[in-house]
């Protein structure tokens, strides 16, 4: 099966490991992964801070990067739903027929990483090692917009050692919200100080998500606290066989 | 005034141009997919009402038909009550030792106030909610007659009781089209204003009692 | 996009009504949520009360299998409604000019408030009662009223509290939320006749302090204002929903009532009411069914006021009718759930809005009917996290709407903007453009890594420049690694 990968700009420049954990996984599972190389970025931070008309050129270059891949998957269900939910509305603001119908057949190939895996892979053990203690955050877009459900929860649930702990408030907002985190960046740090104490009290040594914006904000306070708890997409746990070097 | 009017139509059909100009507001579809009927098991219905009342501190319970006077009676000793306001037409109905069923004919504000407790028929009463709906007919009596009192007694038959809020809506369908006051009760007042915490009895009865007769 | 003579987001309320007002506080919500922020009590109050309430309304709803086919039927039947809005607000005024009432027509507060202060003043009364109506405090009725010397006695405990205080609400449905019981009971003893020396704080003592208090006014005042939940434009039955029982003395016991709502509020047939008579009490204050509903049509002979006067308010409604993904927000049925679902509004409570309609459905009802320029802040008080959503009983999607206000708060007001937000759109706008170009994006990547090098120290960045600096306040920022994805996958494929 090949897979056309959508890496993301914030993954592509910097959580790459993200992007080889993607790799990695999907090549164990059999699939033979393409990355077109004239993606950049799928707009959404443009178009969800008002930005609609600069997303267009942004739509149609993602649309004609993607155009012949059967199946595409990115390790980040914001991105997903921009492209699902969004891009319709971007196409008729460009009042281009053309790329109106361009995107409407794209739409249902893109998915994210667990819907890949669940639905059209139709397995949740991708041959997973990892020994610790990890809190799953369900982003808000995940969550709400593509409504993955239990998919993360039941992936993680099949990697071997490892110890799934509950996070409090879960379905609670971690506050990123794209560039609301910097205009309005108190009541984003107000939001992250919660999800952070949830993610303290449970125990976790590892917060995972499916969306690297969400895992930033949050690894970024970790960080910051001096927790010693950090952050991995569900990719790179995914990925991890114990046979990885460290470093 | 009508230069008001003709301006906000006129703003409003302007502001719905892209409406088609045949289009009807029945070709937008409603889908009603919720429950519009329910079950119609009277024993059941019966209990779950009093249930609910009795949840939102409403005393609540069944009377056979026979022992409504003594029913009443008990329920005035218990509240130092001697008197009760009622619709002329449920005076006429009712007769009830030790108490002096007063007749709405006219009574002033202050003097319901006075009297301090009422009692009434009802229209329909809705088990899932644990609601009583009066509906100004005439065992309903007025609207002020339910509350300025601080006890009302609201009775009805085991017959009246539905399941869902739809059915009851169905029933009022007359009483809605005859343009008659409705008013729909579900407890004593309350509110729930200071820190959250329900608390009862602000404007409205503090004591709420419905009597569901059974074998009339 | 577009509203009827082209203009996209229907032009109208872009900006027409700025100014001060109960919908337009001064300043933005980003100043006025750092001082929420700090207060302590509030944030408490709020944690405590959102929490208690979120919690009681997934039971509420959780208890009916057929929640979302009510939902579904409450969009579509608004839907229904604001596509002929027109129609039914003309059935409306025959339904209930035949029941004995009288319709009057405002395009704006100022001449809603005219009216009503004519109706008082032609009942000849010095007081009225009220009953608690959002849409009289969206036009700063009671301040209208006091021109004329005429005291307008709130009877809502809530809105008593934040009246005696001379405060404001913060939520729609407890507006008194940020205020505790050791507060209120320290409020009433200030400012109410014959308070025992001896109250606690102990709800119970307070509010009969509140009944005894309030009593002989509701029942001797002969003018009433209300506001409608409901108004059914096939019966011309009004319909108003409450716990205390002041509304139905507010409605019942005076000579005339005045009810005051706002056009969105016709509903077409009464059948429609036993959808919302389900929606609203289990998302407002998460019960089965809310203690009192009445319901009533013009006037009854011997029954409640001989004079009835319906005031249907426009105000921006129809601005916001002409945009047409906007129009939505006007099927609101102020249940207040989204606000108590909101992260944004548990932290930062409802004064932080500036408006009477706070929380998600006010960050996008505000600027519609308050125009951008005194609301361009609210669009972007949200994570669009889409909590709203999910629990607003008519489906309306708040988030999308969101996002459609900040595209015109983007684009239509250029002319209004201080150099440092020109300088936003500025870099917004170049970012766009890199990254609609390969190589142009390729090169950015290898710039910013460069220019991270100086800020970086043991893998982090600390503190980011300019106005990005934000993000750093309260976080780290990991280092930008040394190659990217592409450069990896590139040196992985090269033969």
């Amino acid at each position: 099966m090949r897979i056309a990968l959508f890496i993301t700009c914030l993954n592509d420049t910097l959580f790459p490991r993200t992007g080889r954990a993607m790799v990695e996984v999907l090549e164990r599972l059999g699939a033979t992964v393409e990355l077109p190389e004239a993606q950049t970025c799928c707009g959404q931070m443009h178009f969800n801070s008002g930005y609609a008309r600069q997303a267009i050129p942004l739509v149609r270059r993602f649309v004609a990067a993607f155009a012949e891949s059967e199946t595409v998957v990115a390790p980040s269900a914001s991105c997903v739903a921009m492209v699902r939910d969004c891009y319709p509305r971007v196409a008729e603001l460009s009042g281009d027929a053309g790329l109106v119908r361009a995107v409407r057949e794209l739409r249902p190939r893109v998915l994210e990483l667990s819907e890949l895996i669940c639905d059209r892979l139709g397995t949740v053990d991708v041959g997973a090692f990892f020994p610790h203690r990890v809190a799953y955050h369900p982003t808000c877009h995940s969550m709400r917009m593509l409504h993955v459900g239990e998919r993360p929860l039941r992936l993680l649930r099949a990697v071997r050692g490892l110890e799934l702990v509950e996070l409090q408030d879960a379905d609670t907002c971690c506050g990123f919200g794209g560039t609301f985190a910097l205009k309005n960046a108190e009541v984003s740090s107000a939001m992250l100080a919660d999800k952070v104490a949830c993610v303290l009290r449970s125990g976790a040594e590892i917060c995972t998500a499916a969306d690297s914006s969400c895992l930033m904000h949050i690894g970024g306070a970790l960080s910051r606290q001096r927790t010693g708890v950090r952050t991995m997409h569900l990719a790179e746990i995914l990925a991890s066989t114990g046979l990885e070097s460290a470093g | 005034m009508s230069d008001a009017r003709a301006q906000i139509l006129s703003r409003i059909r302007e502001g719905l141009a892209d409406v088609p100009a045949g289009e009807r507001p029945e070709d937008v579809p409603v889908p009603r997919d919720y429950r519009r009927e329910g079950h119609a098991d009277s024993a059941r219905l019966t209990s779950e009402l009093l249930e609910r009342l009795a949840e939102y501190g409403a005393v609540a319970r069944v009377v056979a038909a026979r022992e409504l006077a003594q029913a009443i009676a008990g329920f005035c000793d218990l509240h130092g009550l001697r008197r009760l306001a009622a619709p002329p037409a449920l005076v006429r109905r009712l007769h009830v030792d030790g108490v002096h069923l007063v007749a709405d004919e006219g009574l002033s504000i202050a003097e319901i106030d006075t009297i301090g407790a009422a009692i009434t028929g009802c229209s329909v009463a809705i088990a899932q909610t644990g609601t009583v709906v009066l509906d100004g007919s005439e065992l309903c009596g007025r609207r002020a007659l339910s509350l300025v009192v601080d006890h009302h007694l609201c009775l009805l038959g085991s017959d009246q009781v539905v399941e869902l809020v739809p059915e009851a809506f169905d029933r009022l369908a007359g009483a809605i089209e005859s343009r008659r006051p409705i008013t729909m009760i579900s407890g004593p007042s309350a509110t729930s204003d200071i820190e959250l915490r329900r608390v009862q009895g602000l404007h409205g009865p503090r004591k709420l009692a419905v009597f569901v007769l059974e074998g009339a | 996009m577009s509203g009827p003579d082209g203009e996209p987001f229907g032009g109208a309320w872009l900006g027409e009504s700025p100014g001060h007002g109960p919908l337009t506080a001064d300043g933005d919500f980003r100043e006025r949520a750092s001082a929420a922020l700090s207060d302590s009590q509030l944030r408490h109050n709020l944690a405590f009360a959102t929490r208690a309430i979120r919690v009681k309304r997934a039971a509420a709803v959780g208890e009916l299998p057929d929640w979302e086919q009510l939902r579904e039927a409450g969009r579509a039947i608004k839907e229904r409604t604001l596509r002929h809005l027109d129609r039914h607000l003309i059935a409306l005024e025959e339904s209930v000019v035949r029941a004995g009432g009288v319709v009057h027509w405002a395009r704006d507060g100022q001449e809603a408030n005219r009216t009503i202060q004519e109706l008082v003043a032609a009942a000849g009364a010095s007081e009225v009662i009220k009953a608690k109506s959002l849409t009289t405090e969206e036009i700063a009725l009671n301040e209208a009223l006091a021109h004329l010397g005429v005291r307008a006695w709130e009877t809502d405990l809530a809105q008593l509290i934040v009246q005696l205080g001379q405060d404001t609400p913060s939520h729609i449905l407890v507006p008194a939320i940020h205020r505790n019981r050791a507060e209120i009971r320290s409020l009433l003893m200030r400012t109410l006749d014959s308070v025992p020396a001896d109250l606690s704080d102990d709800p119970a003592e307070l509010v009969e302090v509140v009944r005894t208090n309030l009593r002989e006014r509701l029942l001797s005042t002969s003018v009433g204002i209300s506001g409608v939940n409901f108004a059914v434009a096939e019966t011309g039955t009004v319909v108003l929903v409450e716990s205390e029982g002041n509304a139905r003395m507010c409605t019942t016991l005076p000579d005339v009532l005045i009810s005051v709502m706002g056009i969105e509020k016709v509903i077409p047939t009464r059948q429609d009411l036993e959808v919302y008579l389900q929606l609203l009490p289990r998302s407002s204050t998460a019960e089965r069914m809310n203690p009192y509903t009445s319901l009533w049509s013009g006037v009854s002979d011997g029954d409640g006021p001989r004079e009835f006067h319906l005031v249907l308010l426009d105000n921006g409604r129809t601005s916001a009718l002409a945009d047409q993904i906007g129009r939505q927000a006007l099927s609101c049925i102020r249940c207040s759930a989204c606000l108590n679902v909101c992260p944004v509004y548990e932290r930062t409570g409802g004064h932080a809005y500036g408006s009477v309609y706070p929380g998600p459905i006010g960050a996008v009802l505000t600027p519609m009917l308050a125009g951008l320029d005194a609301a361009g802040s609210l669009p972007y008080a949200s994570s669009l996290c889409g909590a709203c959503y999910e629990v607003c009983p008519v489906k309306i999607d708040i988030p999308k709407l969101l996002v459609h206000l900040r595209a015109a708060e983007v684009e239509h007001r250029p002319a209004q903007r201080p150099l440092r937000h020109a300088a936003g759109r500025q870099a917004m706008k170049a970012v766009a453009f890199m990254l609609a170009r390969r190589r142009l994006y390729e090169l950015a990547q290898r710039l910013a890594r460069l220019a991270q090098r100086p800020l970086a120290r043991g893998g982090r960045i600390r503190r980011l420049p300019g106005p990005l600096a934000g993000w750093t306040a309260t976080r780290d920022l990991q280092e930008l690694p040394q190659e990217t994805f592409r450069e990896w996958w590139r040196r992985r494929e090269a033969p």
